[in-house]
């Protein structure tokens, strides 16, 4: 078994918190991790990738071969076809359709949606807006995960349990607005799989 | 028990020299380096065995520092990246020929593909130059054991040993095995009381040391089990690897069989017994380095008679950047599993300055301060304000080293160019900023010096500033006047009095410094939610 997971956002959107979150899931089902970061100067409103690789067997590179990525996972619509060269052709893009704009020059929605639609595997989903509704924009990023959850062959019950673990200090309020975001998001992809 | 952490490379380096019984970590703040000393400065581990672990003020400081503690006996570690070894090119190369007493490890992380860089150096260039002994890891694992080692190594041979990384190390993540930590060393002064003086006497004696323990340190090379030969059935191909390339190139054998005999490379300098057994047994060669072509350049030799050599330098991979899986595979002549191209509707995003960032108030006024002069003669400096470069702000001319805004504006006025402003930061000017002020102090050079005081060391992720509250002190101490030096208030309510005195200090034919003044908004932001917590738990209790 093995996830190969590019994750992609814009610098201070916070996708190492979906790392994270994977990551513990992962440790605790006993699970091979190597996870690239990206720090410095990028940070600053760029644009920002991660490198998450999941396996049962020791993984040899911290960068995901280009065309071998099972999964992108993207907090922006942007963000998520930067990626394109690195994703299976098996692989799923799953992406916020919610833009980032800190650039004059960005594209239009519709053009970009084109884009994503041309993806076979892809689930789009207004992750602010769904978070929102929740009770707090905040859980964007977990919407987004539970929409990833489907295909990340890790139980369902580690990611919760990771999520708990990783929030638990924060209250559990918090904690439930978490759990609810990555199931809101978990039963978009369900309906939308096909 | 041995325990199995999750570590950035950084990060295991940092554990393993806590484990291995430093007593004092030295640094400067720069990608890819910054997360070593970071987490020694937050191991509880290393408070409680008083160790030594902050900001110096720049990485000569910090490896003249770490001598010294080397010198009592004690072990140290000095962390930077690789444009930083320039700046501690002085102490390191000396510190070859004084040797080491206590433990000594420089690390030194490069960032080939300049991903927050000026330049892609490679360190090992330094070990050579130096003749001292060089790890490079290939994974987290090898990290955090070649500190052990690396410690161990440096205390024996009584040598520095010169750690390199590269990015990918640096920030990648993996679970490291943890082994039970050493006590600290006791003071214990040089058994030779000359040895660390360099008087040409000493020097030359010191030196022929140096030179014959280079048999022991290609012995060490062979002994340690880092350099690894692993025969292959297919002689076709031998193929050498240097650090992390190891893993591109197994990477690309999902049943981790190469078929191919390899010789992974890890601690140099390279045993020739082990260079000559795959050149031996192999029609021709693959070499894969992350970095220079040195180890290929070596092999190849001047006149290049031998066997076919393939690498960076005929092409086979390409002369510059970092190295992935999908270049190795071409370079073995396997299909590149590229996938779709990214859709031309996707526009780059660049980095810039935060929301609310005091830089751009401040390259806005100064931008309006030039209107009357023609553009090119701003010299900005390394931070977060070298963004200053990019739209919207189009604001700056320059950036080469750090503390080179001041040298080059001076240069500048000397050749006639007035006004000349350099710009740079509160940490830059700590850094390498004062000596070249002093010189312009001197000759009473016509700049306009502008020092961005954010309070702290910001790209890098709000390290300390090494002169906080203290830059205008600094300025006068050192010769400025007292009627040219302006603290300002660096937001648009201030604007009006804040343009009048830039204008006519750029008319001002002297030195004069203005210290546009206000917190990062990324560490205001943090000390407000820190103080907020801090509230919380007194409410709380």
């Amino acid at each position: 078994m093995k996830r190969d997971i590019i994750l992609a956002g814009v610098g201070g959107q916070g996708i190492l918190s979906i790392a994270a979150t994977i990551g513990t899931a992962a440790l605790s089902a006993g699970l091979y991790i190597k996870q690239a970061e990206v720090h410095g100067m990028s940070q600053r409103g760029g644009d920002v990738s991660s490198n998450l690789r999941i396996a049962d067997h020791e993984i040899a590179s911290d960068l995901i071969p280009y065309g071998q990525a099972d999964l992108i996972i993207s907090v922006e619509p942007m963000e998520s076809l930067r990626y394109l060269p690195l994703l299976s052709p098996n692989g799923w893009l799953i992406t916020n359709t919610k833009p980032f704009i800190n650039i004059t020059n960005y594209p239009e929605m519709d053009k970009l949606m084109i884009e994503i639609e041309k993806i076979d595997n892809h689930i789009a989903l207004d992750a602010d807006e769904m978070a929102k509704k929740l009770g707090s924009g905040k859980s964007a990023n977990m919407v987004i995960l539970g929409a990833a959850s489907p295909f990340l062959e890790i139980d369902y019950s580690e990611l919760k349990e990771a999520i708990r673990n990783i929030f638990e200090r924060k209250g559990v309020e918090i904690v439930k607005l978490n759990l609810d975001a990555l199931q809101a998001g978990r039963d978009f992809a369900e309906a939308h799989m096909n | 028990m041995n325990q199995k952490l999750m570590l950035l490379g950084d990060e295991a380096i940092a554990q393993a020299a806590i484990d291995a019984g430093i007593s004092g970590i030295y640094a400067y703040p720069g990608t890819p380096s910054t997360e070593i000393t970071e987490y020694v400065i937050q191991s509880k581990e290393a408070k409680a065995g008083k160790i030594r672990a902050g900001w110096s003020t720049n990485e000569k400081t910090a490896m003249e520092s770490a001598l010294g503690m080397s010198y009592a006996g004690k072990r140290a570690i000095v962390c930077m990246k690789h444009v930083g070894l320039n700046v501690a090119a002085d102490p390191f190369m000396n510190s070859a020929i004084t040797g080491a007493n206590g433990g000594l490890i420089i690390v030194s992380a490069d960032d080939p593909s300049m991903h927050s860089s000026q330049n892609e150096q490679d360190s090992r260039v330094y070990g050579k130059f130096a003749m001292l002994p060089v790890l490079e890891p290939t994974n987290q694992q090898d990290a955090y054991d070649m500190v052990h080692y690396g410690f161990d190594m440096s205390e024996k041979l009584g040598v520095p040993v010169l750690m390199r990384i590269t990015t990918r190390l640096a920030h990648s993540r993996a679970g490291v095995v943890c082994i039970p930590s050493r006590p600290q060393n006791e003071i214990r002064l040089p058994g030779d009381h000359r040895q660390f003086i360099l008087l040409p006497a000493n020097a030359r004696r010191q030196y022929k040391t140096l030179l014959l323990k280079q048999d022991t340190f290609e012995k060490y090379a062979l002994d340690s089990g880092f350099n690894v030969f692993t025969d292959g059935e297919n002689k076709s191909l031998g193929i050498i690897t240097t650090g992390i390339a190891y893993n591109y190139l197994l990477e690309n054998y999902p049943d981790r069989h190469i078929p191919f005999p390899v010789l992974k490379i890890a601690q140099y300098p390279i045993p020739h017994s082990l260079v000559a057994k795959i050149y031996n047994s192999c029609e021709k060669l693959l070499i894969l380095e992350e970095g220079y072509p040195i180890v290929e350049e070596s092999i190849k030799g001047f006149l290049n008679t031998g066997k076919t050599i393939h690498g960076r330098l005929d092409g086979t991979v390409p002369r510059d950047g970092e190295l992935n899986p999908n270049i190795v595979a071409v370079a073995l002549g396997m299909n590149d599993s590229r996938g779709k191209d990214i859709p031309s509707v996707v526009v780059s995003r660049p980095p810039s300055l935060c929301k609310g960032c005091p830089h751009i108030y401040s390259y806005n006024a100064l931008n309006e301060a030039l209107e009357k002069w023609s553009k090119g003669r701003v010299f900005s400096d390394i931070g977060c304000y070298t963004l200053g470069a990019l739209d919207p702000f189009d604001a700056i001319n320059t950036c080469v080293d750090m503390g080179a805004s001041i040298t080059m504006a001076k240069g500048a006025a000397d050749a006639g160019l007035l006004p000349a402003v350099a710009v740079i930061g509160d940490s830059t000017f700590t850094h390498s900023g004062i000596t070249g002020l002093i010189d312009c102090v001197k000759d009473k050079s016509k700049i306009t010096i502008m020092i961005l005081d954010n309070e702290t060391t910001a790209m890098t992720g709000g390290q300390d500033s090494a002169a906080f509250g203290r830059i205008e002190d600094i300025c006068l101490g050192v010769g400025v006047k007292k009627d040219h030096i302006f603290v300002l208030d660096p937001s648009p309510k201030h604007h009006e009095e804040n343009l009048a005195i830039l204008r006519q200090e750029l008319e001002y034919e002297g030195v004069s410094v203005i210290i546009p003044r206000r917190e990062c908004i990324q560490t205001a932001i943090r000390h407000h939610k820190e103080l907020k917590k801090a509230e919380a738990m007194k409410i709380e209790i």
